[in-house]
């Protein structure tokens, strides 16, 4: 299991050659051949090429993964590095971001790739009608300018020093200027295989590209043949019959029966998905701090790890930084289950007991009403009284989450500290699902997001840990692993990226036969 | 007249599922803003009886309208090239067909036979065998039976594959072979219901006096049971035949899903899944129309088989 990791290059991408360079020694055990299948969940009908939409590990996989590039990639060891763009620079205040594009590549159709690209490309998120995940991204980029056929500047609306890792986003890829609807249907890229045959949510055979840039780098496979298999067991048994080489998404209570099967092997991260108990903090009783940290004293974290993932995660610490994020407080004081201190902060809010409504369906994430069962069971100790109400998974999303003052929820992490702050801790943003306002939290973020010096960003997030640790209107139990598995026969360089699953979903790219 | 009843019913059940597909596909980013806006665009603002006409009226024209997926995709794209409902259907019926079609090709003549060896030795050890196992394998779980099949036939001796997932493009062979498990199944499943009806009605024929006379006249049993009383039952067995026939089209999700066989059934739940109400309907209906024609096709075929029938006084 790879545990987090350390990525410091922000200011420029002039040392991503450098950081490419260093991966050679493990590829070089790599060879090139053979026909990998993959087994993959996540799979719809609806699918297609258009990266605005993509949203589930199948397309994930497929389009930033093996067909298509972006600017920048976050490599298995969590370091950022260039992809289409070569080398980047900020301005002081990093509001203006100059980009270095690579040359000499082509896309699929053979048309060479350049500036004009990248702008019509990021246009695509923000078009009249288009929906979007990217769309805040893109529309923080407040001026694009071709400066050459090989370089484009960026100017931001604000400073902001992720910029280049928020590029690395799988919605946004690089599709031909003047083609991209073409591009969408037939699926023309610049990755390392090209399209063979697509129907969506059934299957998608690729091959490599001839002379493509990252060659001996990545890209090992003759050709890949992605299947979509939804359902779970059949999954498992594609695997282990040998009919696919590589499957995601493990089922926990099956993965005791892959691990027995001498030619299977699982693979196993902590990456950033977690899952949530949020309050809205201007409802009472949550508006009262004594309470929300009796609340937190009153849950079982390890309990919760132990028979809700049955041990596939780690345990949360009440802020959505995982340990794949670049400045992950790993020394923050560990929040334990502590019923004395739990009564104790409950004294505090002038209360014996408190009467108090969590609302759970499975859709919040697998296994949810469980663990809200867990912890009633658990604060009950502590004089809190947790009376759990099992809501429909149908429109769980439009009718409690963000409306029930204290719910179950999922998120599946984001790339960079700035990333996920705003998009659900900052005031006044919609997904904001505890309504937490702290001057202090906010003054920081707004300062993290352009500085550029390392060390005093590392400072500010801590920071921002420790007060949503102690503080904040969030219960985090748990981080959830991501948890595939693989025949024997596929090799890898050691290191797995915990991002996504499937090695930050570029195993396509990354493995090779053994 | 039937169609129109059934596409009222379709209607209802499928818009009477609780969530949409704007909440489906948006998930967590479900805001209300983001729904209405879906909604919109896909015409689920519209009031449900304005809905359903527009639908029939489309559905007697030949057109199934567009899958809300392929809407909404082209809405990103500023709405060009749009695939309809029956295109994205087609290719997935053709492979559910190709399945009944191979499966039926297993599962009649072999339970017909099995019908008749049992009727012919029927209360001996041969026929309450057949009974039992047949019995079992109908009464349990689609999932169950393929589980089974694929435990024994493709983990322990690999001798299929237990991925189905064929394509366009596959040669023959090949598909049989991917599509053997599933068929299987689907035959374990069917065998039962066609297998004791034909016993069933070869047994009651033989108290009839014609073949008492028959078997007087010293045919051997075989012979009595194959040219004298298999045509006379032949109405019921066909009857059954159809009944199954028609299930093996409408009952294969189960089945589809566990072998991720690329047919109708898949598709089927995927949409469920999203909330994609049109090409929902359009399967409901399809199936539903599968049912009546090959009812049809029962009624006719027993009443050429009957002389009776076939010359009223």
């Amino acid at each position: 299991m790879s545990r987090f990791t350390r990525r410091g290059l922000l200011k420029t991408g002039a040392a991503a050659g450098v950081l490419a360079a260093t991966g050679v020694p493990a590829a070089a055990m790599a060879k090139r051949g053979g026909t990998l299948r993959l087994g993959i969940a996540g799979a719809n009908t609806s699918d297609s090429w258009d990266g605005r939409t993509h949203s589930d590990s199948y397309m994930i996989m497929l389009g930033h993964g093996t067909v298509f590039d972006c600017l920048t990639e976050v490599n298995a060891a969590g370091e950022l590095v260039g992809e289409l763009a070569e080398s980047w620079e900020a301005s002081p205040d990093a509001i203006t971001w100059t980009f270095n594009l690579r040359k000499g590549v082509t896309f699929h159709n053979g048309k060479p790739f350049g500036a004009d690209d990248v702008i019509e490309s990021l246009q695509m998120h923000t078009a009249e009608g288009a929906k979007s995940a990217a769309k805040p991204i893109v529309a923080s980029i407040t001026e694009m300018k071709k400066l050459g056929e090989h370089q484009v500047q960026f100017t931001l609306a604000a400073g902001n020093a992720d910029f280049p890792y928020l590029l690395s986003d799988y919605h946004i890829l690089m599709f031909p200027a003047g083609q991209i609807e073409e591009a969408i249907a037939k699926g023309i890229g610049t990755g390392m295989y090209k399209v063979e045959s697509f129907d969506p949510g059934v299957r998608a055979v690729v091959s490599r590209v001839d002379g493509h840039y990252k060659d001996g780098k990545a890209g090992w496979f003759d050709s890949i043949e992605q299947i979509a298999i939804n359902d779970s067991s059949a999954r498992m048994n594609a695997l282990m019959t040998g009919q696919v080489d590589a499957v995601n998404r493990v089922d926990f209570k099956t993965e005791a029966l892959l691990k027995a099967n001498p030619g299977v092997e699982i693979f196993e991260v902590t990456g950033n998905q977690h899952f949530t108990f949020p309050m809205l903090t201007n409802t009472d009783p949550y508006s009262n701090v004594n309470v929300r940290k009796a609340l937190k004293y009153g849950i079982n974290r390890q309990e919760m790890v132990d028979k809700i993932l049955l041990g596939h995660g780690a345990i949360g610490n009440d802020h959505p930084i995982g340990p794949a994020n670049q400045f992950y407080h790993s020394e923050l004081e560990q929040l334990e289950y502590d019923p004395d201190k739990a009564s104790f902060y409950l004294k505090e809010a002038g209360m014996d007991s408190i009467n108090v409504d969590l609302s759970a369906a499975n859709a919040a994430f697998p296994g949810a009403v469980d663990a809200a069962q867990l912890y009633q069971a658990s604060a009950s100790a502590a004089g809190i009284n947790i009376n759990v109400t099992q809501e429909p998974d149908d429109g769980y999303w439009s009718n409690v989450w963000l409306k029930k003052p204290w719910c179950a929820c999922y998120w599946s992490g984001r790339a960079t500290e700035d990333w996920m702050f705003s998009t659900a801790y900052e005031s006044g943003v919609p997904w904001n699902d505890s309504h937490w306002e702290n001057a202090r939290f906010q003054e920081l973020l707004i300062t993290g997001r352009a500085e550029l010096d390392t060390d005093k960003r590392r400072e500010i997030y801590h920071e921002m840990q420790a007060l949503m640790s102690a503080e904040g209107g969030t219960i985090v139990p748990m981080y959830a692993n991501y948890v595939d598995a693989h025949s024997t026969k596929l090799a890898n360089s050691g290191t797995i990226g915990n991002l996504w699953q499937m090695d930050g979903s570029r195993i396509s790219e990354r493995w090779w036969f053994a | 007249m039937t169609l129109i009843v059934v596409s009222l019913v379709i209607f209802i059940a499928v818009n009477a599922l609780p969530g949409d597909f704007a909440q489906a596909v948006l998930g967590q980013g479900a805001t209300d803003e983001a729904v209405a806006a879906i909604r919109k665009d896909l015409g689920l603002d519209q009031p449900y009886f304005y809905r359903y006409f527009t639908w029939l009226g489309g559905m007697l024209t030949g057109d199934l309208g567009v899958s809300f997926a392929q809407m909404n995709f082209a809405s990103n794209m500023g709405g060009t090239q749009l695939k309809g409902v029956l295109e994205q259907i087609a290719p997935r019926f053709m492979n559910t067909m190709f399945l009944a079609g191979v499966t039926a090709a297993i599962a009649v003549p072999f339970a017909v036979i099995l019908g008749v060896l049992a009727a012919l030795y029927r209360n001996s050890v041969f026929d309450r065998a057949t009974n039992i196992t047949t019995l079992t394998s109908i009464s349990s779980p689609e999932f169950f039976l393929a589980y089974i099949l694929i435990l024994f036939l493709a983990v322990l001796n690999p001798v299929f594959p237990s991925l189905s997932n064929i394509f366009e493009g596959m040669g023959f062979g090949e598909r049989l072979e991917k599509t053997m498990l599933p068929a299987l199944t689907l035959t374990l499943v069917v065998t039962a219901h066609m297998m004791r009806m034909t016993r069933a009605a070869i047994i009651n024929l033989l108290a009839s006096p014609y073949i008492e006379m028959a078997r007087l006249k010293g045919i051997s049993p075989m012979r009595v049971i194959v040219v004298h009383a298999l045509p006379n039952a032949l109405a019921p067995i066909i009857n059954v035949i159809a009944l199954n026939l028609a299930y093996l089209i409408t009952g294969v999700v189960v089945v589809e899903v566990v072998f991720v066989y690329p047919g109708i059934g898949q598709l089927f739940v995927d949409s469920v899944k999203i909330r994609d109400i049109p090409v929902v309907q359009a399967c409901c209906l399809i199936f539903a129309a599968a049912y009546i024609l090959l009812n049809l096709t029962a009624d006719v075929l027993s009443i050429l088989s009957n002389p009776r029938l076939r010359h009223p006084k």
